[in-house]
């Protein structure tokens, strides 16, 4: 029952969302057909990163294979090759979120980079003393850290916008802790841990009505909502590859072109300079101004056919699917006795955090993979969240496009299994 | 569902459910914290040490069945018994939850210890079994940092 009849089954069965071919797509997806302790794995770890389908796969060999060497550099043929592969990814990324012009796109390692490059190079120098970068209480620690070292630095202070029981932005509170000396917003689109898809559009216009420019962390977004930067108007958005069918390690920021312009690069080196003398560097224009050093070119060749991969099956097919499988996922975590779903706002992408009764979550995680099944159990790098829910962990079910309902049926059982072990099933 | 049955025994379950020791220690003369980064188990270990031997000891905090489990197995075992036994312990313990799971063990003189030793098959879960020992050991040297298990 594994491989492809596994699959024509479990595509069959997912014909409530009928504009998803599920069982065409999972067979796209090399890693899904194995067993995991002798059971057949079922992988809910997505919003930590997803699995790569085998044209993203091929793409990376092809590269190697084919086509690697330095880019911006060589006069040679594979040199000429390699460039234009990589900026042929920067125009697909451009167009995957509306971006105006390619040279607002810049790669780097992933969301972290992303955010530390916005927090140095655009952040550092307009804060001064006593000013305010606003945040929001469900922020991914990546989303926290880089502005907390820069404010403590600076000796401006950091505001956290705070949520309500279900996980939603308290959106009041935020537009009242949008003061005069509020110099930056910084923003998850969808939270990590909660699934929370947040209101960004309202909360750019509010900031932008203060003249307060907005970063927003859509690495949770990229994968499940179609994002138009244009049309969010957002200053920044940053995101990554591996958590939308890439590979790891490549990342993307998108900036506007006026304010990429005037900021300082993040690093130095090659790549990222017009002319250099012992006296005086210029620097090269956008976006090689912020890509100093050989990037991962690989990687960013990979991102470019996840893109197409993703546009190929389209982002709203995914979204209804990945709508309904939480929508089933959270009726059917609520039969079961003792669980306490974390995270209940009205809009949800595809995550779904819950705890057991008297169960530590890694106890929980422990017992599914016996039973073939991957979640996330933990903190989920949001500790303030968890603070928050006063709970210490959660085990999460985060879906992809080629989850399905059996799979969640699958979580369902596993955790039954939970119960037999703990003696209260 | 073997490795599991091993991992998740009776006894570590009761231990888990019913821990022993469980609290703040009031006339404890030495105390270390310890904490997990990667799964947020966290624990304070209380000891009362006197004249070289461990004639109280006591944990709060919290974390995973294995966490707690192991705190609640390690106070019974060491009150009452020498700090030099107690660091002897240490070592015993630690080789038993990060040996190879297809070697053979000695776990006599382990005692109750050796419920433990289902935890080699899960090396993601080694940290939990060893949280409580580390800090125990910090406790025992009085040194004042947050032990990790980093």
């Amino acid at each position: 029952m594994t491989g492809f009849a596994e699959s024509a089954k479990r595509g069959r069965e997912t014909t409530h969302t009928p504009a998803l071919d599920v069982g065409r797509i999972r067979r796209d997806f090399p890693i899904l057909d194995q067993r995991i302790h002798g059971k057949p794995l079922v992988y809910l770890d997505n919003a930590a990163t997803s699995q790569k389908p085998q044209s993203v796969i091929d793409a990376l060999t092809h590269y190697y294979a084919f086509d690697n060497s330095n880019v911006h550099r060589g006069v040679h043929s594979l040199s000429m090759r390699a460039t234009q592969a990589y900026e042929d990814s920067r125009k697909k990324t451009q167009r995957f979120i509306s971006a105006a012009d390619p040279s607002e796109i810049i790669f780097v390692r992933g969301t972290t980079e992303g955010i530390n490059l916005v927090a140095q190079s655009y952040g550092r120098p307009r804060l001064r003393a006593g000013d305010e970068v606003l945040i929001s209480a469900m922020e991914h620690h990546s989303n926290i850290v880089p502005w907390q070292i820069l404010c403590e630095e600076i000796g401006a202070s950091l505001r956290v916008t705070p949520m309500n029981e279900n996980g939603e932005i308290l959106i009041d509170e935020y537009e009242m802790l949008l003061t005069p000396k509020t110099r930056i917003v910084s923003i998850v689109h969808v939270s990590n841990s909660l699934g929370t898809i947040n209101p960004i559009e309202q909360m750019i216009e509010m900031a932008h009505a203060r003249q307060v420019p907005v970063v927003v962390d859509g690495a949770q977004a990229a994968p499940h909502i179609e994002v138009d930067v244009q049309k969010l108007d957002c200053d920044f958005f940053v995101f990554s590859s591996h958590k939308m069918y890439g590979p790891t390690g490549i990342g993307v920021v998108y900036g506007k072109r006026d304010l990429l312009d005037a900021m300082p690069p993040y690093q130095g080196g090659g790549d990222m300079i017009a002319s250099v003398t012992f006296e005086k560097t210029t620097y090269n224009t956008l976006p090689h101004k912020f890509e100093a050093g050989t990037p991962n070119v690989a990687g960013v060749v990979g991102l470019g056919a996840a893109i197409d991969y993703v546009q190929s099956v389209g982002l709203p097919a995914i979204a209804a699917h990945e709508h309904d499988l939480v929508n089933y996922a959270t009726e059917k975590l609520l039969t079961i006795d003792g669980v306490r779903l974390i995270g209940t706002a009205k809009r949800k992408a595809g995550i779904v955090s819950f705890v057991l009764e008297g169960v530590h979550p890694h106890d929980v995680g422990t017992i599914l993979d016996n039973e073939g099944v991957a979640i996330r159990t933990g903190h989920h790098c949001t500790q303030p969240v968890m603070d928050f829910f006063k709970v210490p962990a959660t085990s999460r079910a985060s879906f992809a496009m080629y989850n399905t309902r059996d799979d969640i049926d699958a979580l369902i059982a596993a955790m039954t299994k939970v119960k037999e072990v703990f003696g209260n099933g | 569902m073997d490795e599991l049955r091993d991992l998740y025994q009776e006894m570590l379950l009761d231990h888990h459910k019913h821990p022993r020791n469980y609290g703040k220690l009031e006339n404890a003369n030495r105390k270390a914290e310890g904490y997990n980064p990667l799964c947020g188990d966290k624990v304070t270990i209380y000891l009362l040490l006197h004249d070289d031997v461990i004639e109280d000891i006591a944990f709060e905090g919290v974390g995973c069945a294995i966490c707690k489990a192991s705190c609640s197995v390690m106070t019974e075992v060491l009150k009452g018994r020498p700090e030099a036994e107690a660091e002897k312990l240490f070592g015993e313990f630690h080789d038993l939850v990060t040996s190879d799971p297809d070697s053979m063990v000695d776990t006599d003189g382990l005692g109750k210890l050796a419920i433990f030793a289902g935890v080699r098959e899960f090396p993601m879960r080694i940290k939990c079994a060893t949280l409580a020992w580390h800090t125990m050991r910090a406790a025992l040297r009085q040194s004042d940092d947050v032990v990790t298990t980093e």
